[in-house]
C-alpha cells in the first residue's frame, strides 16, 4: 500500500483530517519517516505547516512550548535554560534540528527522553481540538487515544536547582537510553514538597515512580533518604528488554543512577 | 502515485522537480535531481551520511519529507567547491587524510560546515559534539576532528 501525504495549513484542520481514521501524523519526521522508509508506515499521512506549532510563549511561571518546537530551538532559547541539558541529550545535532516536543510525547520506547523531563516538571498537554490542558501522565497512559497535541504548558521551576536530569546511554553523545531520570524536588525549609520523579526507558512510555516520590516527600535530601529512594527505584516500573539493555539490567542499575542524580541535587 | 512539484534552491541554483508521496529528501536529491553527494547509509537517521543543510540547519535527508523543502535552501557537499577550487574543509580533509572509504565524508563535511557557520572558532569538544551524529568506521574520527580544527584556526586557506 502506498503513502499519501496531506498538508494542512492549521493544526485544527490537521486534527479534523486525522480524526479517528487511523492515519499517521507526521511531526518532525525522526520516527515516522523511518517507518515510511522501511514500509512499516503506510496509508494516509497527515501533517501541518501551522507556524503556531513552532512558537514558545511565556506567561508568568508557565511556559507554553508549541508541539512543533524542535530540540535545537529549546537548546537555543534563553528562557528555557533549565531544559537545555535535556534537549542536548536527544540524538545528534541533525536529529535535534528535526525532533519535536510533540513527537517526543508519542515516541515509542526507548525514545522520548524530553517527555520524561516534562513529566517530572508537571507539564500539561494542550489538545489540538481545544479544551483544557491535561496532565501529561494522562496522555502518556494511553497515547493511542490522546489525539493531536498543540503545545505543552510547563511550570518553570522556581528554583532551577530543584530540577535534575540524567540520561544513561552506552554510546555518547547520541546513544539511546539505557534509562533516563528526571526529578523535580522543590524544597521548603529544607524539606521536599511536591516530589515528582520520572523514568524513561523503564516502561512502555515515560513513567512516574510513586515509590520514589513517597520516600522523598517531606524529607530532606540526605544520605539516608537517598539510600531509601535508591532501594525502591524500580518498584512499579516495567522496563522492557531491547538491544540496549535487558529488563533485568535496567532494574539493577536504576537505583544506582537515581542515587547519583539525587546526590548531585542534594 | 501522486506527483508533487517542488521548487527549491540547491547549492544556490533554483531547482524544480517532482516528488512522489512519502519520498524522502535523500531519494529525491539522488534520483529526482541527480545530486549524488548525499549518501544513503541507514535510511533511519542513525549514520549521518545523508546530512544536508536545509535553510542552514544540518538535517538528515533520509528523514526529511521531500515536499517540505518547497521554497527552502538546500546545500549538499556537491556545492562546496567553487569550480575547481575546493572548499577549505575539503582541502583540510585531504591534508589530514580524514577520509578512507569516503562514505561518511559528504555528511561529515556538511555537519562541519553547519558548525563553522554557527561557530567559526569551536573548541575541540564542540567539534566532537557537532559530528556526534555522523558515524565513520574508518578514520577513528581524530583526522576529521583535526581537519575541522585546522579550518577553524585558519591553518587552511581556500
Amino acid at each position: 500500500m502506498a503513502v499519501t501525504v496531506e498538508t494542512h495549513a492549521t493544526l485544527i484542520d490537521a486534527a479534523r483530517a486525522l480524526g479517528s481514521s487511523g492515519a499517521t501524523y507526521l511531526g518532525g519526521g525522526t520516527v515516522v519517516m523511518r517507518g515510511i522508509n522501511a514500509g512499516e508506515v503506510q496509508g494516509r499521512i497527515v501533517r501541518s505547516a501551522d507556524p503556531a506549532l513552532r512558537q514558545v510563549g511565556l506567561s508568568g511561571d508557565t511556559i507554553r512550548i508549541g508541539a512543533g518546537v524542535t530540540m535545537a530551538q529549546i537548546a537555543a532559547h534563553r528562557e528555557l535554560a533549565f531544559l537545555h541539558p535535556v534537549a542536548r541529550a536527544v540524538g545528534g545535532p541533525q536529529v535535534r534540528e528535526m525532533a519535536t516536543v510533540g513527537g517526543n510525547l508519542f515516541a515509542p520506547h526507548p525514545y522520548g527522553d524530553f517527555a520524561v523531563a516534562l513529566l517530572a516538571l508537571g507539564a500539561r498537554a494542550v489538545p489540538a481540538t481545544g479544551g483544557g490542558a491535561l496532565p501529561l501522565e494522562d496522555l502518556l497512559r494511553d497515547r493511542r487515544r490522546g489525539g493531536l497535541v498543540a503545545a505543552v504548558e510547563v511550570p518553570r521551576p522556581r528554583d532551577p536547582r530543584a530540577f535534575g536530569w540524567l540520561k544513561v546511554s552506552r554510546v555518547k553523545p547520541k546513544g539511546v537510553s539505557v534509562l533516563s531520570i528526571a526529578a523535580c524536588l522543590p524544597r521548603e525549609t529544607g524539606r521536599i514538597r511536591g516530589a515528582r520523579v520520572a523514568f524513561g526507558a523503564m516502561g512502555p512510555s515515560p513513567m512516574r515512580s510513586a515509590a520514589v516520590e513517597r520516600v522523598l516527600e517531606g524529607q530532606s535530601l540526605d544520605a539516608a533518604t537517598i539510600a531509601r529512594a535508591a532501594q525502591v527505584a524500580a518498584e512499579g516500573l516495567e522496563p522492557p528488554t531491547d538491544s540496549i539493555a535487558s529488563s533485568w539490567y535496567r532494574r539493577e542499575v536504576a537505583g544506582v543512577h537515581l542515587r547519583r542524580l539525587l546526590e548531585g541535587m542534594a | 502515485m501522486t506527483m508533487k512539484p517542488v521548487t527549491f534552491t540547491l547549492n544556490g541554483a533554483t531547482k524544480a522537480a517532482f516528488t512522489t508521496d512519502g519520498q524522502n529528501l535523500l531519494d529525491f536529491l539522488r534520483r529526482g535531481v541527480g545530486d549524488l553527494s548525499p549518501k544513503y547509509g541507514c535510511g533511519q537517521g542513525t549514520c549521518g551520511s545523508c546530512t544536508v543543510l536545509v535553510d542552514g540547519a544540518p538535517q538528515l535527508a533520509c528523514l526529511v519529507l521531500a515536499e517540505t523543502v518547497e521554497g527552502k535552501r538546500v546545500e549538499t557537499a556537491a556545492g562546496l567547491a567553487a569550480g575547481a577550487r575546493l572548499h577549505p574543509l575539503q582541502e583540510a580533509f585531504m591534508d589530514r587524510f580524514a577520509a578512507q572509504c569516503g562514505y561518511c565524508t559528504p555528511g561529515m563535511l556538511m555537519a562541519a560546515k553547519a558548525l563553522l557557520e554557527r561557530n567559526p572558532r569551536p573548541t575541540r569538544d564542540e567539534v566532537i559534539e557537532a559530528i556526534g551524529g555522523n558515524i565513520c568506521r574508518c578514520t577513528g574520527y581524530e583526522p576529521i576532528i583535526a581537519a575541522i580544527l585546522d579550518v577553524s584556526q585558519g591553518r587552511v586557506r581556500a
